[in-house]
């Protein structure tokens, strides 16, 4: 069952189309990525579920009903600008946007206490936040965004300007927040946490959907056929009748070449002509990035 | 309703308990105690201490003997002394000070000089003034020869001062002060529109601050725009009213500390006389309270018949009045200023803005001063109506006896005004605080007003 649908959904500012009749649906328990160039129409659509401001037309629904001003305790958000007061202590305010969302007070620092030793940021509590450098911020942050156990959490470019250990922090976080039961919606450019967290995806350009489905399914859909294989010391192949090679390469003693085959040619068959010329390391089917896909489509399209 | 006072606590919270409101609160009122008291204190000095004034008296003895001594001062008349040769050795002889009186005092009334190192206070001039202008009107009327004359003086002699008394409509008397009620007048308007500035302009800064810091897209998740504009307004006016309740608490018990220690000992005219002079330019009260000279009972009769008349105003009237028009004023002025600062993306932008709302304040702070002058003129009336300056001028209007129906109309005109007001704000407030980069004018946030967002 979907937990979240927003059914034909526009929205017009003054001078520009936003969102020209949107429509997503994303299923309990789902990381669902929200992706598009910039000024697509993405944080539009993340405002208007988070009911920050409302559609021209469309609906929304969660959990089958029509969204109401009170789901918003459901609803965890982190913005793409983070914001946080910058003179109030850090556990002070943490508590206080807790109690926004509906949490008492004796509950909200139950939970921050747990989170915060979680993440090992206890010390941090009577910190104020213009003390921080930006990655805690940001950390906190997300803190404060999952805190009330939202069953819906939407992120809206949460990778921007973190570094590689806290990128792998938040990415675990994520996956163990959908284990506990969430769902999730995150929008981003950074391809490779859509390649390695998405089940689900829509893209978004100039106001309308032009991709959506699961990961999985785009990435077969766009695959043509083309495999990576990889040999021990210096191998060449040449293509025959099933298959063309597309390129090789040498690097670091190893041979890497990407072949494309024609028709029906199984793997195994595949497998056992290319063995015969070296030493196999890995042979994969090559899938299209998201990253790939999202350039051609988006180009495709303009 | 639950969220909104989880606003306004935060928003009081965090202003109560910085060190600047701590400071001011305690500030404010040392300084205005100080105003009060020091130059008290230092005229006190002055006149307690024992003056000893040479009298010299240029080609004649008109004067020998005609100024009496006080408690407080002996003149000693110097009969043969240059006036030249005094002021280099005056101060050696023990004089405080040489009253220098030329022929000429008959009919130019500055010709009397009184010189001395150290600025003589009023009283002290005030007396010695007296004293020669009752001298030489009875020497002018001596040259009428009237018969009997000295018997006839002592019995015509008298002391008048008014008591104003006001009728109200049951027919029960009160007696008043207009000196008081001016007094109140310019306090009550002179607070309305500090408080309304100091606390609207902090609205402001607090919206921007969210604004810039972007947590307010945050907030706005979890709440609507105008639970947030609303709760912060509210809370700030609390912070307000704590701040003006421990400026009176403690102004009081400055002053009543002090009167029952250092004042003790001391004339408590002298304060009737000189806290006056500093508060108000006005020449009334100084004038009534200084009429007399050292006598002790009608002074203290004069001070306790202004203490009657303070104690009979319409306390009441006057304090709920002042809460309604604060509360309902400042609400105006702070969504007005919360719909400025969610239009500006930092605080110099604001400038433009600033003049059209200062305009109506600054305005009724002029017709308050007019009031005090005249509080029956049509424009006082008007502005009293008039919801933007009611507040200022109608507090500046009670001291005088404003009829109930007036009021009463006043308020609610007020009352419909800032809920309008508010409605406005809170719309324009929506749009403005998630828009960025936009040219902020009037014309700008018109068309937020229609957007429906």
């Amino acid at each position: 069952m979907a937990l979240f649908e927003a059914k034909n959904v526009t929205k017009q500012f003054r001078n520009q189309l936003a969102l020209d009749d949107v429509s997503i649906s994303v299923p309990e328990q789902c990381i669902y990525g929200l992706l598009g160039p910039n000024g697509a129409g993405k944080t539009t659509l993340i405002r208007i579920i988070n009911q920050i401001t409302g559609p021209d037309t469309g609906e929304l629904f969660l959990n089958g009903r029509k969204l109401k001003p009170d789901d918003v305790q459901l609803i965890g958000y982190l913005p793409e600008e983070r914001g946080l007061y910058k003179k109030m202590k850090v556990g002070e305010q943490a508590v206080y946007l807790a109690q926004l969302k509906g949490l008492s007070k004796a509950e909200a620092m139950k939970r921050l206490k747990y989170w915060f030793k979680k993440l090992d940021i206890i010390d941090w509590w009577d910190k104020k936040v213009e003390e921080l450098s930006k990655g805690m911020q940001q950390k906190i942050q997300f803190v404060t965004t999952v805190l009330h156990e939202p069953k819906l959490i939407i992120f809206d470019e949460p990778f921007t300007g973190f570094d590689p250990v806290n990128t792998n922090t938040i990415k675990k976080e994520i996956l163990f927040l959908r284990e506990r039961g969430a769902t999730i919606i995150f929008s981003t450019h950074n391809m490779e946490s859509v390649e390695e967290l998405c089940d689900n995806i829509t893209l978004i350009n100039k106001a309308k959907t032009i991709l959506e489905g699961s990961v999985d399914e785009i990435r077969s859909r766009w695959a043509a056929n083309e495999y990576d294989i990889v040999f021990d010391g210096d191998v060449k192949i040449e293509g025959n009748g099933h298959y063309n090679i597309l390129n090789q390469e040498k690097d670091n003693n190893k041979s890497i070449i990407r072949l494309k085959t024609t028709g029906d040619t199984s793997n195994n068959e595949i497998l056992q002509t290319v063995m015969k010329s070296g030493n196999l390391i890995s042979f994969n089917p090559a899938l299209p990035s998201m990253n790939e896909i999202f350039i051609r489509v988006v180009e495709a399209r303009n | 309703m639950n969220k909104i006072s989880v606003i306004i606590k935060r928003e009081y919270i965090t202003r109560v308990r910085k060190k600047s409101f701590i400071i001011m609160t305690i500030l404010a009122p040392l300084l205005m105690a100080s105003i009060i008291i020091v130059p008290t204190l230092l005229m006190m000095n002055q006149s307690g201490e024992f003056k000893k004034i040479a009298v010299i008296e240029d080609k004649s003895d008109l004067f020998k003997g005609v100024i009496k001594n006080t408690k407080d001062a002996e003149f000693v008349y110097l009969e043969n002394t240059k006036l030249e040769d005094l002021k280099k050795s005056f101060e050696t002889a023990g004089y405080y000070g040489i009253l220098y009186i030329s022929p000429e005092i008959i009919n130019t009334p500055n010709a009397v000089q009184l010189i001395s190192k150290q600025q003589p206070p009023i009283g002290l001039l005030q007396y010695i003034e007296n004293s020669l202008k009752n001298e030489i009107e009875r020497q002018k009327l001596l040259a009428y020869k009237i018969e009997n004359l000295n018997e006839i003086m002592k019995n015509i002699e008298t002391n008048v001062s008014i008591q104003t008394i006001k009728i109200d409509s049951t027919g029960a008397v009160k007696t008043t002060s207009t000196g008081i009620a001016m007094g109140l007048a310019y306090i009550l308007g002179f607070l309305m529109y500090m408080l309304v500035f100091i606390f609207g302009a902090q609205v402001m800064r607090g919206v921007i601050e969210e604004k810039t810091s972007r947590v307010v897209e945050v907030i706005i998740s979890s709440v609507k725009p105008v639970q947030l504009m609303m709760g912060k307004i509210i809370g700030i006016a609390l912070v307000g009213l704590t701040q003006f309740m421990i400026w009176i608490f403690l102004t009081l018990a400055i002053v009543t500390v002090l009167k029952s220690t250092i004042l003790q000992k001391t004339n408590i005219t002298e304060i009737a006389q000189v806290a006056p002079q500093n508060m108000m330019t006005t020449n009334n009260v100084s004038a009534a309270s200084t009429a007399q000279t050292a006598e002790v009972s009608p002074q203290l009769a004069e001070f306790s018949k202004m203490f009657d008349s303070a104690m009979n105003q319409p306390w009441g009237l006057i304090i709920i009045a002042f809460i309604f028009y604060f509360a309902t004023g400042y609400l105006l002025y702070a969504s007005v200023f919360a719909a400025i600062g969610s239009a500006v993306d930092n605080e110099t932008e604001t400038q433009q803005f600033m003049l059209p709302v200062t305009i109506p304040i600054i305005l009724a702070l002029m017709v308050a001063m007019g009031t005090m002058q005249n509080p029956e003129s049509s424009l006082s009336f008007w502005c009293s109506m008039i919801p933007l300056t009611s507040p200022i001028v109608m507090m500046a209007r009670i001291p005088f006896g404003v009829p109930y129906w007036q009021i009463a109309v006043s308020m609610v005109v007020m009352l419909i005004t800032f809920a309008f007001f508010v409605w406005m704000a809170a719309k324009v407030y929506r749009t403005g605080i998630l828009m960025y980069g936009k040219k902020t004018s009037w014309k700008e946030m018109w068309k937020w007003l229609r957007y429906s967002g």
